[in-house]
């Protein structure tokens, strides 16, 4: 089954973030208010951990799983559209406690309130699509 | 079996969440999670209201099995594999939460007075859950991405335009906690 490796991974995601507390609505405000190092020390490893594997794919030009060369695609050069949207992403990260990964993973923790969550991003993704056009990007 | 049970610590999680990524990239795709929001608009008919939405979204399904996928594990570590213990927060975070009237604070991931019934069923609460998730949604698309596609996937493969949604992320964060939410709870 080809999709069952990607439903493996989710539950190993789903099963680090609720086991690293990012998942957490309390952690996300405490990380705003400077008052932990916690979820700095997740990011910043990630992050870390990320640029070596990215460059270990780079330096050895590493195959996927089918044997297709691997290219990861540079993001768009632009200032507006991230610093906009990235401020509008984070009043909402901050209120909701809660971004997209972790939407889906704590419904499966039984927080289904969450899901009113969902649709009102699903509603707010749909906007940004009708309003595309006429936003500075 | 207790160090699986208890909380992971920072340094144990980030390398892990790296390896989402790195395993996602092997399989030939890439770590996005709100790219979902998009296809679930795709898959509502949203493409006969904005070409944004016109697109083949069978060649996300992979994308939406690691939502489910990511479900189940949240049902999985949430259920079997922990301890019922305390998030252990700073005691200011603690203390500035109690005057804005949250109890038991840290004892559940979330807190009551947000995502319990009882906020969730009056205007208040409900409209705090549609303005955030309605945010984080026209937001994360607007950027191009939330915190999986550039402070994780972006900023791995040092990419500027990630690093600027990010510091983006923390202006709106920052804003939100600072100063909006004490306006809501006090």
């Amino acid at each position: 089954m080809k999709y069952l490796k990607f439903i493996l991974t989710g539950v190993f995601f789903g099963i680090v973030l609720v086991k690293s507390e990012a998942v957490s609505w309390y952690r996300i405000f405490e990380m705003f208010r400077f008052e932990s190092f916690h979820m700095y020390g997740i990011i910043g490893t990630a992050v870390i951990t990320g640029i070596i594997l990215v460059q270990l794919i780079k330096k050895t030009n590493l195959k996927s799983i089918e044997g297709t060369p691997i290219a990861i695609p540079d993001k768009n050069k632009s200032i507006t559209r991230y610093l906009l949207g990235g401020s509008i992403f984070g009043l909402g990260w901050a209120l909701a406690g809660a971004c997209p990964g972790p939407m889906y993973i704590l419904v499966g923790t039984g927080v289904f309130s969450m899901l009113i969550v969902i649709a009102a991003a699903v509603a707010g993704t749909f906007v940004y699509g009708l309003l595309k056009n006429k936003l500075p990007h | 079996m207790e160090f699986i049970l208890d909380p992971w610590p920072w340094y144990v999680s980030g390398p892990l969440i790296a390896m989402v990524m790195f395993l996602l990239i092997y399989f030939g795709k890439t770590f996005g999670m709100s790219s979902n929001l998009r296809t679930f608009c795709a898959i509502g008919g949203a493409g006969k209201k904005s070409d944004f939405f016109n697109f083949k979204w069978q060649e996300q399904k992979w994308n939406l099995m690691v939502v489910l996928g990511a479900v189940i594990g949240g049902f999985i570590a949430h259920f079997f594999l922990s301890n019922p213990t305390n998030i252990d927060l700073n005691s200011n975070t603690v203390q500035i939460l109690q005057s804005f009237g949250f109890e038991n604070t840290g004892k559940t991931l979330l807190p009551q007075e947000i995502y319990g019934w009882d906020a969730v069923l009056s205007l208040k609460g409900l409209l705090i859950l549609i303005v955030g998730g309605f945010l984080v949604g026209f937001g994360t698309r607007y950027a191009g991405g939330c915190t999986s596609g550039h402070a994780i996937s972006g900023l791995s493969n040092l990419q500027i335009p990630s690093l600027i949604a990010v510091v983006g992320f923390f202006i709106g964060g920052l804003i939100m906690t600072h100063f909006i939410i004490p306006l809501i709870f006090k």
